[in-house]
């Protein structure tokens, strides 16, 4: 290769880089001001290069071109400003978690709403007029737009350096960064202020979307795809910081632009490597200060954790009873359905017990499942083995991953923990994506068959259901254990913890793999009901169905995901198989969820309990 | 007497400012010595590089002879040291008895190897928590969720916990922070009296001059990152240094003959 080549594709990567650099400040200023990570930045980036292409095929002009943009960004963030003042309003005070959940419930709605409006084809956008040439460098061709791009990176962040360190507004919003509760003290009117950032931070963000439309096709999966790229730049430049954005902005663009042409396989990984390398050696990102600790009291107390009593056993032998009888009542496809379930409460146990126990919100607990799912398949397919033994390998492989990934892992904590987690089970998917010579890529494996005395829907069923059982009751024994105790101590109190000898990585480690482990098996599971593994095993919807199933069953209780993963599953197949447009439905509930239910089933029930055993006890906690 | 916590030219700056420049201290068995100082004195900071939080940048600390400089918290805890803070630190989901049970496991060694995976918790060192329990006066509230507590409560509870490493040093930063008054000496009496029979070395922080005053055995000065003072009550309350550094503020106007 030549060094003309290396020229091109270095400007390349900078001018890929000003999307990055618009779409990752906007995120970065709305997290340093209200603290909420924005997942649904990148659904506000798809709609506005959406609307950019519908106004930029009417107005074909040099200034049409620009003012397109700009009008498009300006309604995206109207609408950013009114999302924010009926929904996040309430999550200010909220955990990190539900805020990442009810703005995840806006990006499903905003994909099915984007294909209802502009239908499911991609849209190839006009050129920009007047800067559709292409310019020689180094005689090779390079297209004049690029060279724009080039320039409007810094150019935007100039000016936002002017607008916060030369303006009144500007100065509260670095102040709001340092210490909003501060800021809040000194009599600020906080509410406008947290509007205005969220606006803006919309504003950047649809503009960087618009800003796309001459280079790439607009699609209804350009919000997944920038957001976790988005996510990776500001974890990298540090969380809060602009200019770390921008700094690492450039570093992923050229990162892909130079990946592709050095590594082709694995340009994906690299990326992700980066980032947790850096995270590793600059936890708090490279320009990112450690995050000021919220002054919020933490939601999860409800009380000290107790096994059920004995009418709580008998329930649950019960449920168990009746879900063993449940091959006299249905079908093959209704076992089908059950297994599924079933796989599902596996994974919402695993992920509870990572969460409620340990405290560790893991964003990236698909790669715990999808690593399970692949690990059999590959022993089936490629070495041969039998479901027996793959019964043993997937969880295997599952907790392998976890050991390597979770010693990076739980060097952080809190929002870098959960992004970290997310970036390693990119690593993962993207392997599965791009290795396409072992893991089949998009087409994934197929032929994944269970051992013959396993293959009948109904002994399948027991099976899944024997493996569930044992799962369940194996996490509720940890819980108990003086190992659960210890996890517990550290999520209750980190001082306290250390000061009575328990140190925490070692053990927080330890329930990575442990979680890891019992979600491989549920990928198991799930290869061989379905006979095939698919990448998206392992994509961000998987983890965040997980997250769900937690939350809808209560994130502050020992096992409520077995309830949240029973409904939810049960709500999405039905979602998925009678009506059109399923994510916006699942979205719209699961902000609802968010807003109304914030215990979750579980959580609510054994409030409603308590409070009714409270009754005239003028000293009933209710939710602060 | 050899002494338990022996701390030698401690130093710590942030960003350029010495918060404790020069701090060197010892405190022996059946000891009770308070740690005071005008706020920014940099009593914390010294708290902290004691118990392992905070490392120094020069300096050596041992306990009981074995250097811990630059040890980990939960390491120091296996010397021998219980910690109480001055925001107390307790686990809210546990109940009263399950805190000092945890204390207890981790220093039988029960939180270590596959056995705290196979292990019920609630079955081992339960009688051992019920007589510390009732050695501080909690024994009625053993199975009470811990987040019920009132705060005076959960600050006799760390204690608790304190005690159930075994320690021979205790670090107690502001024991007595947010209790009433009644509250407090009742705390400072019983730990001297704790500290008296089991023979430990205690170092305490302290904002509240009558208790300083009435409870320790020793007391060290500390202003702007040194040590200006140290000696029995009598001698510090009539150092003139330490009557300079906290003049005006009438404390010890308080019991002066």
């Amino acid at each position: 290769m030549s060094v003309e080549l290396y020229v091109v594709q270095f400007l390349t990567g900078l001018a890929n880089a000003a999307s990055l650099f618009l779409v990752a400040c906007g995120l970065s200023l709305i997290f340093g001001v209200t603290r909420i990570v924005n997942f649904a930045h990148g659904a506000f980036y798809m709609l506005g290069a959406y609307l950019a292409y519908s106004l930029t095929i009417r107005w074909q002009t040099p200034v049409g071109f620009w003012l397109a943009l700009l009008v498009a960004a300006a309604i995206v963030a109207v609408l950013g400003a009114v999302i924010e003042i009926l929904l996040l309003r309430r999550l200010y005070r909220a955990p990190e978690l539900l805020q990442l959940l009810a703005t995840f419930g806006l990006t499903l709605m905003a994909e099915d709403a984007v294909r209802l409006i502009w239908g499911p084809e991609d849209l190839v956008g006009p050129r920009a007029a007047g800067l559709s040439g292409a310019m020689t460098v180094l005689g090779r061709p390079m297209p004049v737009y690029d060279f724009v791009l080039i320039l409007l990176g810094p150019a935007v962040l100039g000016l936002l350096w002017l607008l916060l360190h030369r303006s009144r507004w500007g100065l509260l919003i670095r102040a709001a960064t340092e210490d909003r509760d501060m800021v809040g003290a000194l009599g600020v009117n906080q509410t406008w202020l947290f509007t205005g950032v969220f606006a803006l931070g919309v504003f950047l963000a649809a503009f960087g979307g618009g800003l796309q439309i001459p280079r790439d096709a607009v699609s209804h999966v350009m919000d997944l795809s920038i957001i976790t790229e988005v996510f990776v730049v500001v974890v990298i430049g540090g969380l809060g910081s602009l200019t770390g954005a921008f700094l690492a902005a450039i570093i992923v663009a050229e990162l892909n632009a130079f990946g592709i042409l050095i590594l082709p396989g694995i340009s994906l990984v690299l990326t992700f490597l980066i980032m947790a390398l850096v995270l590793v050696l600059r936890p708090f990102g490279l320009l990112g200060k450690p995050l000021a600790q919220s002054r919020t009291l933490s939601h999860r107390i409800h009380g000290a954790w107790q096994p059920l009593g004995g009418v709580g056993r008998s329930a649950a032998l019960a449920i168990l009873i009746c879900a063993a009888l449940l091959p006299l009542v249905l079908g093959e496809y209704g076992l089908g359905v059950a297994s599924e379930v079933l796989i599902a409460v596996i994974f919402a146990a695993s992920l509870q017990f990572l969460m409620s126990v340990a405290g560790l919100d893991s964003f990236g607990h698909a790669a715990g499942l999808g690593l399970g799912a692949y690990g059999a398949a590959l022993s089936v397919q490629h070495f041969g083995l039998s479901m027996e033994a793959a019964l043993l390998i997937g969880p295997l492989a599952s907790a392998l991953f976890a050991a390597i990934a979770g010693w990076f892992c739980v060097r952080l904590s809190s929002i870098y923990f959960a992004m970290l987690t997310l970036a390693f089970a990119q690593i993962v998917w993207s392997i599965a994506f791009q290795w396409v010579e072992v893991t089949g890529g998009d087409n994934g494996i197929v032929g994944v068959w269970p051992s013959a005395w396993a293959s009948g829907a109904t002994a399948y069923y027991w099976l899944t259901l024997g493996c569930t059982t044992a799962v369940v009751l194996l996490t509720r024994h940890l819980t108990f254990s003086p190992f659960g105790y210890a996890l517990r101590a550290l999520r209750d109190s980190p001082l306290r913890a250390a000061a009575i000898g328990i140190s925490r990585q070692p053990v927080q480690h330890a329930a990575f793999v442990i979680s890891a482990f019992l979600a491989g098996l549920a990928g198991v599971l799930f290869a061989f009901l379905k006979g095939s593994v698919f990448p998206d095993t392992l994509g961000i919807g998987t983890s965040v169905d997980g997250l769900i199933m937690v939350l809808l069953g209560g994130f502050g209780t020992v096992s409520g995901s077995v309830a949240g993963a029973i409904v939810y599953k049960m709500a999405s197949i039905w979602l998925i198989s009678n009506t059109d447009f399923p994510r916006l439905i699942l979205g719209g509930l699961i902000v609802l969820l968010v807003l109304v239910f914030p215990l979750g089933i579980v959580g609510t029930l054994q409030q409603a309990l308590a409070g009714r055993l409270l009754a005239g006890n003028a000293s009933v906690r209710g939710r602060t | 007497m050899k002494p338990i916590l022996q701390a030698e030219g401690l130093r710590k700056s942030y960003q350029g400012v010495k918060a404790v420049a020069d701090v060197s201290l010892t405190v022996s068995a059946g000891e009770l010595v308070a740690l005071i100082g005008p706020n920014g004195a940099g009593k914390s900071t010294c708290f902290n590089m004691l118990s392992g939080q905070i490392r120094p940048d020069g300096g050596r600390i041992l306990i009981a002879g074995t250097e811990t400089t630059g040890l980990q918290p939960s390491d120091i805890f296996r010397l021998g040291v219980g910690r109480t803070f001055q925001v107390a630190q307790t686990c809210l989901s546990m109940t009263v008895r399950e805190n000092v049970q945890l204390a207890l496991q981790s220093r039988h060694g029960g939180l270590r190897g596959v056995r705290t995976l196979l292990s019920r918790f609630d079955r081992r060192f339960a009688a051992e928590a019920d007589a510390l329990l009732d050695l501080i006066g909690l024994a009625p509230q053993a199975n009470r969720p811990c987040h019920e507590l009132p705060y005076g409560d959960i600050k006799r509870l760390e204690l608790a916990i304190a005690l159930a490493g075994a320690p021979r040093l205790l670090l107690m930063d502001e024991p007595a922070a947010g209790m009433g008054s009644e509250e407090r000496a009742g705390l400072m009496r019983l730990t001297a009296a704790i500290a008296r029979e089991r023979q430990l070395a205690v170092l305490f922080t302290e904002h509240d001059m009558d208790i300083v005053f009435s409870h320790a055995d020793r007391i060290i000065v500390l202003s702007r990152g040194t040590i200006i003072a140290q000696g029995s009550p009598s001698d510090v309350r009539a150092h003139p240094g330490v009557q300079a550094v906290y003049l005006g503020t009438g404390i010890f106007a308080i019991g002066d003959p």
